[in-house]
């Protein structure tokens, strides 16, 4: 079996740090420990001091295939997932068929077989994710997929989403809702807000993600089925998400690190760039979710990573697409602006560990991510320098597209290697396949 | 450095919009000759680029820019490759590549004018965009205050609005001449109230130098200036206003409220005026009335504004001997 020795890493755990080397053999940890010897014709992965972890999971990816082949394919968007040390993504199922129904979700997975990293899939909640018919969960869940969604747009319907809940609370799947009550967002372009009645922009009102997580909650608690809520973006969400919690309520929520750092103040460019959906809100809710994500309030950072053709991004501000790329750039991202706030491990925790075990993708539900960085485990890792910085430039991405809206930005903290199932597919920087 | 261009009130500040009125005295003159006309612009070309349609604001700009004799080039959005599903961005260069000096752009989405300033090396001047600005007006309006000031006081022209209540009434949320008036009307001083049911005032009023109120009855009294907006009809009947006729009783310039202005208050309007809704019929024709008045201002200033953008610097005027050439 092959062999890679990384060499000279760092091993966070509960109680501080330690120098370790990782052993790992095929698919699997064989040793961690300080001055292990490289096995002749292992191959050796210098880490010089840069941290050793469990490989990222993203809960939330747009990999655009089928349908929007231009903008991003399962290929290219994996690439970046590597890149931006994932070892694992969820592919969302708003594509062109959509993910509702086993034919689709099939040819998905089978793609995803040869990617980059592991690729996990969402199917649709409603068939074509119209909001009007229950699409064949059961199917579905049949081929493990655990995750449903018709992200993009919320479930409008207060009924269907109740029969949803407890249709899927049968097959012991987890509906994700996009909450965005549509009569309330209506041409919305940008948050509601101090800027957008500046610019002359419709603006999205954080009512119409309130409305719709007010409601979501009602039906979890009547129903007592699990739900997850994408990229909450509202000081007013975590606010009701915390109430929930403390309740008992089966609830779960990411972030993303565009809400995480950016206000609405960057649309004054009229950069479509910076049009995405939930919008960019104002610093107060920038530092409500920042303080949900540092007191563990927030279960997970997701990235929504949304590739457009730059084409489309270059529209007028209301024609543009909603949408940004996060893969590549988003544990550099939240690194640079929350290591005053969080450790390294307990952010890395929101980065694998925690999203591992709501996509049902970790070891104790029988996958292989978001594990230890222990012998025996599933060689899922990346290895990141916290302490090196760098400039993201947009002609480097390995990303179809190219809207990140970080362009030029110096971040801190840079991916230095991933391993995917025992194979670096990222070395310094570079992805290998 | 970079180009000047006007995309927002903003961009000129008080000395700018000082400037241009100043430049706009000078056209005056000119206005007057048997043959309207100076040389300036010889040999330059203004583009103006309507995506929207506009004939009134296209034909002022069109207009401005013959009195400078410059050349003109009219690109409507209705006759041409838009239709055919030409980018804006492809649009934009294809104009820049043949020569431009100027254009004006209006469009129905907000930034545009900002974005297009990225594809050409020619100055922009924002005709209107969406609901964000429409910085001509705004100065035309300013030139007609500021004239009708002196005219009915008999004091000199002054672009100061010290102590001057402006109200603006009607749909200011949608208004993209509302936000450039605003900007544009507090900066020479004036006190600004908006005046609307709150349904039609922006969600935030953050870092606006206006007040609000939904009365104007308790407010119109104080006022020197009564701006009325176009109330479009499609908004009526609808979530955010019922029928026309409650919002012609509540907002509405109505005869006994025409009865009640001032002698010297002056009323103005960015125009198409629906009479009967924002107006009555009367009050529109009342001597207080500077409607007509601002369509003729609105030449002088829009050329005004491209003199200055043209000619590098603000420059000190038109030298009133010139003559257009042969």
């Amino acid at each position: 079996m092959p062999e890679l020795l990384i060499k000279g890493g760092r091993l966070l755990s509960g109680t501080g740090q330690a120098r370790g080397d990782v052993l790992v053999s095929g698919d699997s940890i064989l040793a961690v420990g300080e001055g292990l010897e490289a096995p002749l014709g292992a191959r050796v992965l210098e880490a010089d001091g840069a941290v050793v972890a469990p490989g990222l999971v993203d809960l939330h990816a747009h990999l655009r295939q089928p349908g929007s082949e231009v903008a991003e394919t399962i290929e290219t968007g994996s690439r970046a997932a590597a890149v931006g040390g994932y070892t694992a993504v969820v592919a969302m199922p708003n594509t062109e068929p959509a993910i509702d129904e086993v034919s689709v979700a099939r040819d998905v997975l089978a793609l995803g077989r040869q990617a980059c990293c592991e690729v996990s899939v969402a199917g649709a909640i409603t068939i074509g994710r119209k909001g009007e018919r229950l699409a064949p969960l059961g199917q579905l869940a049949g081929l493990g997929i655990h995750l449903f969604t018709d992200d993009g747009r919320g479930v409008q319907d207060a009924s269907l989403m109740r029969r949803a809940l407890e249709y899927a609370s049968d097959l012991g799947v987890v509906l994700a809702e996009h909450c965005e009550d549509e009569s309330l967002s209506a041409g919305g372009q940008m948050h509601e807000g101090a800027w957008s009645s500046r610019l002359g922009i419709p603006g999205q009102s954080r009512l119409s993600e309130e409305v719709m997580l007010g409601r979501d909650l009602a039906l979890v608690r009547s129903v007592g089925a699990p739900m997850h809520f994408l990229h909450l973006s509202t000081a007013g969400s975590l606010e009701a998400l915390r109430r929930a919690k403390s309740e008992g309520l089966p609830v779960t929520a990411e972030v993303t690190p565009h809400h995480l750092t950016l206000t609405d103040a960057e649309v004054a460019s009229y950069d479509s760039v910076y049009k995405v959906n939930p919008p960019l809100r104002e610093a107060s809710d920038v530092e409500a979710l920042r303080q949900g994500l540092a007191d563990g309030l927030v279960d997970a950072v997701a990235t929504d990573h949304a590739p457009h053709q730059a084409e489309t991004k270059e529209r007028p501000f209301d024609e543009a697409p909603f949408g940004m790329l996060g893969l590549e750039t988003a544990l550099s991202v939240c690194w640079t602006a929350l290591s005053d706030r969080l450790s390294l491990a307990e952010l890395l925790a929101a980065f694998s560990t925690r999203p591992a075990r709501i996509a049902r993708l970790d070891v104790a539900s029988g996958g292989r991510q978001g594990g230890a960085v222990a012998a025996g485990q599933p060689a899922n890792l990346v290895v990141f320098d916290p302490e090196a910085s760098y400039e993201v430039e947009r002609a480097r991405l390995c990303s179809l597209s190219r809207n990140t809206p970080f362009a030029g930005r110096k971040l801190r903290g840079r991916v230095r290697h991933t391993i995917y199932e025992g194979e670096p597919v990222v070395i310094d920087g570079e992805a290998r396949r | 450095m970079s180009r000047e261009h006007l995309l927002s009130i903003s961009d000129l500040g008080r000395e700018g919009i000082e400037g241009v009125m100043q430049l706009a005295d000078s056209f005056k003159e000119v206005a007057r000759r048997p043959i309207p006309k100076v040389p300036t612009l010889r040999g330059r070309t203004v583009a103006t680029l309507f995506f929207e349609a506009s004939t009134r604001t296209r034909l002022s700009f069109e207009t401005a820019a013959r009195r400078l004799s410059a050349d003109v080039m009219t690109f409507v959005a209705s006759s041409s490759s838009l239709e055919k599903g030409e980018s804006l961005r492809d649009t934009v260069e294809t104009i820049d590549a043949m020569g431009i000096d100027a254009m004006v752009v209006r469009h129905r989405s907000a930034g545009v004018p900002s974005q297009v300033t990225g594809w050409t090396s020619a100055a922009v001047v924002n005709a209107g965009d969406g609901q964000h600005e429409h910085p001509t007006q705004a100065l035309l309006d300013c030139y007609t205050i500021r004239e009708a000031l002196s005219e009915k006081m008999g004091r000199e022209l002054s672009t100061d609005f010290s102590g001057l209540r402006i109200g603006i009434v009607g749909d200011i949320c949608f208004s993209r001449v509302a936000r450039s008036d605003v900007l544009a009307f507090s900066l020479l001083g004036a006190d600004v109230t908006l005046i609307a049911p709150r349904t039609l005032l922006p969600p935030s009023l953050e870092g606006w130098p206006a007040t609000a109120t939904a009365d104007l009855d308790g407010v119109l009294d104080d006022l020197d200036v009564v701006y009325l907006l176009r109330i479009q009809a499609e908004r009526a009947g609808q979530v955010l206003l019922p029928e026309l006729d409650e919002y012609h009783s509540r907002f509405g310039l109505t005869r006994e409220r025409a009865a009640r202005l001032r002698k010297e208050t002056l009323v103005m309007h960015p125009g198409p005026m629906i009479r009967g809704v924002e107006i009555a019929p009367e009050a529109a024709d009342l001597p207080g009335s500077l409607v007509t008045r601002q369509v003729r201002n609105g030449v002088l200033v829009r050329s005004a504004v491209l003199l200055r953008l043209l000619s590098g610097t603000a420059a000190g005027g038109v030298d009133a001997s010139e003559e257009p050439g042969a």
